[in-house]
């Protein structure tokens, strides 16, 4: 780790730090509630259909899981390629790694129409199956994430340090890989069959990740009267203009190839032509609030070493990143499935017809829960354990 | 003493008279669903073997009503497409109809669409659990035993053949159990299948389709297969299906 002496502790559980907890279990509570319910009536409550399968709380899952692993990477940068300013972070990243794949999970667990079957899920394996990949890389994840804890924060572990890092970072990338597959894999469906979905996964996975990181960094350091300096933050600002960036290449990859497909241009002028409110998500939500915006507060040089404008451009990522995700869910299932190409069709069952899709109360209660509880087990875990550099300040991290 | 003993007399003439009764009911209903020449009867006691792959041949030019009473005897025999609390768009279709119209010659034909009971099929390989499964005889259906619900067989299929259950069911078919949470699809009425019977749709429209064995080559549909053909719907996914159509 650093050769400077970096000195941890926990964060101090003041009136503030109590109500935040308070404020996230309730929302939790929210979520426990929706899925009661959802348990109880079944899915008819919710906006899904047999049309668009998967809607608001896979959006929610999906983020968090991808979020997840690309909120190791800080540690990872670390670790594995040895930059030193990002060692002391290294424990936080792991443990927002953690809770946010345990909050994802649950939203992914609890939307299982028959959830009181997990069991089943852990113990019957098909292999040929990118989602039984995935519980496995999940489970894995978690072990990786603890391993690499312990070795942070246990002297006598200190020599496994470098190996779980490296472990837990290739893991990572399998993992978003193995997400990004889950839609790369689907063949009949004209917006996901590409390889490159596993990339697109991991790209949006680092600017994600990062973005929740950079936030919460900010606002735990701010709660508990911490120094933080603008060496660590403008770090952290460039990377996150990288990975928006990359993961807009190859968004633009990705449209591009399927623009040359006639068979593609379909659900291609669907999405960036006529598409109404998926368009509209797709231009101004993922194009130009999460990424032109962001990059542009970035790279303006008057607003180097502005705190708010690096947290603005944070957050932007962020509801780009969900409307990305709302827009490849829910806009590749509402446009139809081409069963008869060149041919118009009609049935009862809305072939040929663009479907139509409003998540309920109930999914937003839901999704909005495993936010909630991955912030809880994130503030909780850094009560508990010693993960907060006493000093994030200029003088404190070493430059590298 | 003597009472009791007639009560016993009474009680097993009726209990005798039962049993002749269901053994009649039984003869009687054997015969009145009597096996089809293309569904040979498995003995009860031998398992599902490979060597036979069922399938359908549908004749869309002898379907006056674009295959409208084969999606009602679907619906009669599963109990499906009538769930109480469930939007239109959330009720369960094993099977409909589509209408299709060529955009350039405006030819406009009408088909029964259902699960296709690919021999590759890409519901199965993306199931974690293992509950989208095809069975040795070719017939793809689910485990609802071991379905979590998941829907991901519902985003592989490449014909929406399957449905997800929204609500809680009551007044079920006893040979067709239906379960809330739960993805179902057409399973080729499997428990008629195995007593030897054809498929509820098939025999709604004998006129237009014929199913049998597609591994045996004196079969009725292999020998109508090998002379008029057997386009599949979006052939270009190579998924081999079991469901075949002719006029398309």
């Amino acid at each position: 780790m650093s050769s400077k002496t970096m000195i941890y502790s926990e964060l101090r559980a003041s009136k503030a730090y109590y109500f935040l907890l308070a404020s996230c279990l309730a929302v939790v509570g929210l979520g426990a509630i929706s899925f009661l319910h959802l348990e109880h009536e079944g899915h008819y409550v919710t906006g899904m259909n047999n049309q668009v399968v998967w809607g608001l709380p896979h959006v929610f899952a999906i983020f968090l899981i991808v979020a997840a692993s690309g909120a190791l990477n800080v540690a990872s940068i670390g670790t594995v390629f040895r930059k030193s300013l990002y060692q002391p972070m290294g424990g936080l990243s792991a443990l927002l790694a953690i809770a946010l794949l345990i909050g994802g999970l649950a939203i992914l667990v609890l939307d299982l129409g028959h959830a009181d079957r997990l069991m089943i899920a852990m113990t019957h394996y098909n292999f040929k199956s990118i989602f039984a990949w995935n519980i496995i890389l999940y489970n894995g994840f978690l072990a990786l994430c603890i391993l690499y804890i312990w070795t942070m924060q246990d002297r006598k572990m200190k020599a496994f340090y470098p190996y779980a890092g490296f472990f837990a970072f290739s893991w990572r990338l399998i993992l978003t890989l193995g997400t990004g597959s889950i839609f790369g894999f689907l063949v009949a469906r004209s917006y996901y069959n590409s390889a490159i979905m596993a990339p697109l996964f991991i790209a949006m996975s680092f600017a994600l990740g990062l973005a929740v990181f950079i936030i919460l960094l900010f606002f735990t350091y701010r709660l508990d009267k911490r120094e933080l300096g603008d060496l660590v933050l403008n770090r952290l600002r460039y990377l996150l203009a990288i990975f928006v960036a990359a993961a807009m290449f190859l968004e633009l990859a990705r449209h591009l190839t399927a623009l040359y497909i006639t068979q593609r241009h379909g659900i291609e002028q669907f999405i960036l032509l006529d598409g109404g409110i998926y368009t509209l998500l797709f231009w101004i939500g993922q194009v130009l609030i999460g990424g032109l915006i962001p990059l542009s507060l970035i790279f303006c040089r008057a607003l180097k070493n502005n705190h708010w404008s690096l947290l603005l451009a944070a957050s932007l990522v962020i509801v780009g990143g969900l409307v990305q995700l709302y827009v490849i869910i829910v806009g590749g299932q509402v446009y139809p499935l081409e069963l008869f190409p060149n041919a118009e069709v009609e049935s009862s069952f809305f072939d040929g017809s663009i479907s139509s899709y409003t998540p309920s109360r109930w999914e937003w209660m839901l999704g909005l829960g495993g936010v909630g509880l991955a912030l809880a087990l994130f503030f909780v875990g850094m009560v508990v354990l010693r993960f907060l550099p006493k000093s994030l300040a200029d003088s404190s991290v070493e430059d590298s | 003493m003597s009472q009791i003993n007639a009560y016993r007399r009474k009680f097993l003439a009726a209990l005798g008279g039962v049993a002749a009764a269901g053994l009649a009911s039984g003869v009687i209903v054997r015969e009145v669903k009597a096996a089809s020449p293309d569904v040979p009867t498995r003995p009860e006691d031998q398992p599902v073997s490979n060597k036979v792959r069922w399938g359908m041949l549908i004749d869309i030019n002898r379907l006056t009503d674009g295959g409208a009473s084969m999606v009602e005897a679907c619906k009669r025999e599963h109990g499906w497409g009538n769930d109480p609390k469930a939007s239109p768009e959330q009720q369960a279709q094993w099977m409909r109809t589509v209408k299709v119209t060529d955009k350039l010659t405006k030819h406009s034909f009408t088909l029964p669409v259902m699960c296709q009971h690919c021999e590759e099929p890409p519901c199965v390989d993306v199931c974690p659990t293992g509950a989208s499964m095809k069975r040795a005889d070719g017939i793809v259906q689910v485990n609802k035993h071991i379905c979590i619900g998941c829907r991901y067989c519902m985003m592989a299929c490449p014909y929406k053949a399957r449905s997800f259950v929204h609500e809680n069911l009551t007044d079920q078919r006893v040979h067709s159990p239906r379960g809330i949470g739960t993805v179902e699809s057409c399973n080729l009425c499997v428990h008629r299948v195995d007593k030897g019977q054809l498929p509820a749709c098939v025999e709604a429209a004998p006129q237009a389709v014929i199913f049998g064995d597609l591994n045996d080559p004196t079969s009725r549909i292999s020998q109508a297969m090998k002379a008029l053909g057997g386009s599949q719907i979006r052939a270009d996914l190579s998924l081999n299906t079991g469901v075949r159509y002719l006029g398309l």
